[in-house]
């Protein structure tokens, strides 16, 4: 196992199969709940959470969790106020963005390779971001294994939670701490502008294919896993990125999944 | 001891008073009936009660682990929520799986269990919510116009469901309607909402009652009344 993990390319596919297999299950709520936009909000501000991290030289992961965590938190009481969300969104997500750009520019000495946080750099993942994507990945699977009931119950309809004795704002709750917690783990993997696209393309696959929201979780997992695993593939046959070619293996599958759903009666 | 005790209730949407000096019991294996135009405070009053609205004034006392079996005017499915009938029973405590065809069997919609929720008929949704509310041994239903997408023998079939499960389990019924003839039958007490209970009693007593004449109009053909209704409910309908 040790010399399997000296292997750079093993590496990057054990990191992008952690990454994926946590955003899935996470994904679907957001697919359910229409979050979409929401869950790119949060990721861009991530840049400004690297920017914060590497100018006050502490680790990239915990800068992006707390500005991850903010946003999300502040997104989230906004939208409780009744203010034209989108709008809202589209104001603070590309502030965010626009202001870590910024930000980091400033930071001498340290050369931030940018792109790297834009669009990922899993090639450059270390035994000690494996830990930290493992680790963060179990966390939100976890939690929401743990909740999974009271979360569907929320994200069917508050009421139904309500009259069940569940607080539908606390499941929210959980489900941005468990948001934020991917943002961060998956920057390294695939970059703020395409952590959204893990989210929400295997979730959006494994809907024609599930019968169930258990199922759909499972096989948006399955699918997530499997582009990770060939996207790193296909970046070292055709020496293209791997980060976006993860994004590309998701999106053939989704296409592929709509085929066989309209193919079917 | 009460099951739902409310003293002086209000509630307000932004700055507009919705319900104010709500006062409302309901005792176990009592059916009642909440009858009131639209923008009357009917939903919200349900809403409170499983804590859904958070009361500006007054309060809501519920029985020490008082189970409701509630069913909401309209839920919407997102269609990217896959969803089957079996598997909306057990939301959000599993039940057994002759339990959930028995509730089936009861609301009327027997061999519906593999079907997609977003498939249904308005009617057959309706009866699997009721479904769903009977699973989890409620001690108290609350249906915000539940009979919504019923045809006719399908309310009255409702309504004779109701009245069974009251005398079977001995559960309490709060309910919102619209159908007052098949209310006057059906309840053992009807509450007139307009912001404020008007009136309530027996039905026969409330049918009789000057303010729920003036919202309803005389005799229980005036359920036409209900949509002509003009919200200036302070001449109409007295303070208590």
């Amino acid at each position: 196992m040790t010399d399997l993990l000296d292997d750079f390319l093993i590496r990057a596919a054990l990191a992008g199969l952690g990454v994926a297999l946590a955003a899935a299950p996470l994904g679907c709520f957001v697919v359910w709940r229409r979050m979409a936009y929401f869950g790119d909000a949060t990721a861009h501000a991530a840049i400004l959470g690297v920017a914060l991290a590497l100018g006050f030289s502490l680790s990239v992961f915990a800068g992006v969790l707390v500005v991850s965590l903010m946003m999300a938190l502040l997104v989230a009481n906004l939208s409780d106020r009744g203010l034209a969300v989108d709008t809202m969104l589209g104001v603070l997500a590309h502030s965010a963005l626009a202001f870590g750009l910024v930000a980091v520019s400033f930071i001498h000495g340290v050369r931030v390779d940018l792109m790297a946080y834009l669009f990922g750099d899993i090639l450059a993942v270390g035994r000690g971001d494996l830990a930290v994507i493992w680790l963060g990945g179990l966390a939100v699977l976890v939690l929401v294994v743990w909740r999974w009931s009271a979360l569907l119950t929320a994200t069917l309809s508050p009421d139904l939670a309500y009259a069940s004795g569940i607080n539908p704002r606390h499941e929210q709750l959980i489900l941005t701490v468990a948001l934020a917690l991917v943002i961060a783990v998956a920057i390294k993997v695939v970059g703020a502008l395409l952590i959204g696209a893990l989210l929400i393309i295997p979730a959006a696959a494994a809907r024609p294919l599930a019968s169930t929201p258990e199922r759909m979780a499972i096989i948006a997992a399955a699918i997530g896993g499997l582009s990770a695993l060939g996207g790193v593939q296909i970046s070292v046959w055709y020496d293209t990125p791997t980060g976006p070619s993860i994004v590309c293996t998701a999106a053939i599958l989704f296409a592929l999944t709509a085929l066989v759903r309209r193919a079917l009666p | 001891m009460a099951l739902i005790d409310i003293k002086g209730l209000g509630v307000r949407f932004g700055g507009r008073e919705v319900l104010h000096h709500v006062d409302l019991t309901v005792e176990r294996g009592e059916i009642v009936t909440i009858v009131g135009p639209n923008g009357s405070g009917k939903s919200t009053l349900l809403r409170a009660i499983i804590g859904a609205v958070k009361p500006d004034s007054g309060r809501i006392r519920r029985a020490r682990g008082l189970r409701i079996g509630y069913v909401p005017q309209k839920l919407n499915i997102d269609p990217t929520l896959p969803m089957t009938v079996r598997r909306f029973l057990s939301l959000p405590v599993r039940v057994a799986p002759q339990d959930a065809e028995t509730a089936l069997q009861r609301a009327g919609v027997k061999a519906l269990s593999g079907r997609q929720m977003g498939a249904l008929s308005g009617g057959q949704f309706q009866r699997v919510l009721l479904a769903r509310a009977l699973l989890h041994r409620a001690d108290i239903l609350l249906l915000d116009e539940a009979t919504q997408g019923l045809d006719q023998p399908g309310s009255a079939a409702f309504y004779q469901l109701i009245e069974t499960l009251r005398d079977q389990q001995d559960i309490a019924v709060l309910m919102v309607s619209h159908e007052l003839h098949v209310v006057m039958n059906a309840s053992d007490r009807v509450v007139c909402l307009n912001g404020h209970v008007c009136c309530q009693g027996k039905p026969e007593h409330v049918a009789s009652a000057p303010e729920y004449r003036a919202l309803f109009g005389p005799g229980t053909h005036g359920a036409l009344a209900l949509y002509r209704h003009d919200h200036s409910h302070d001449q109409d309908c007295a303070h208590d």
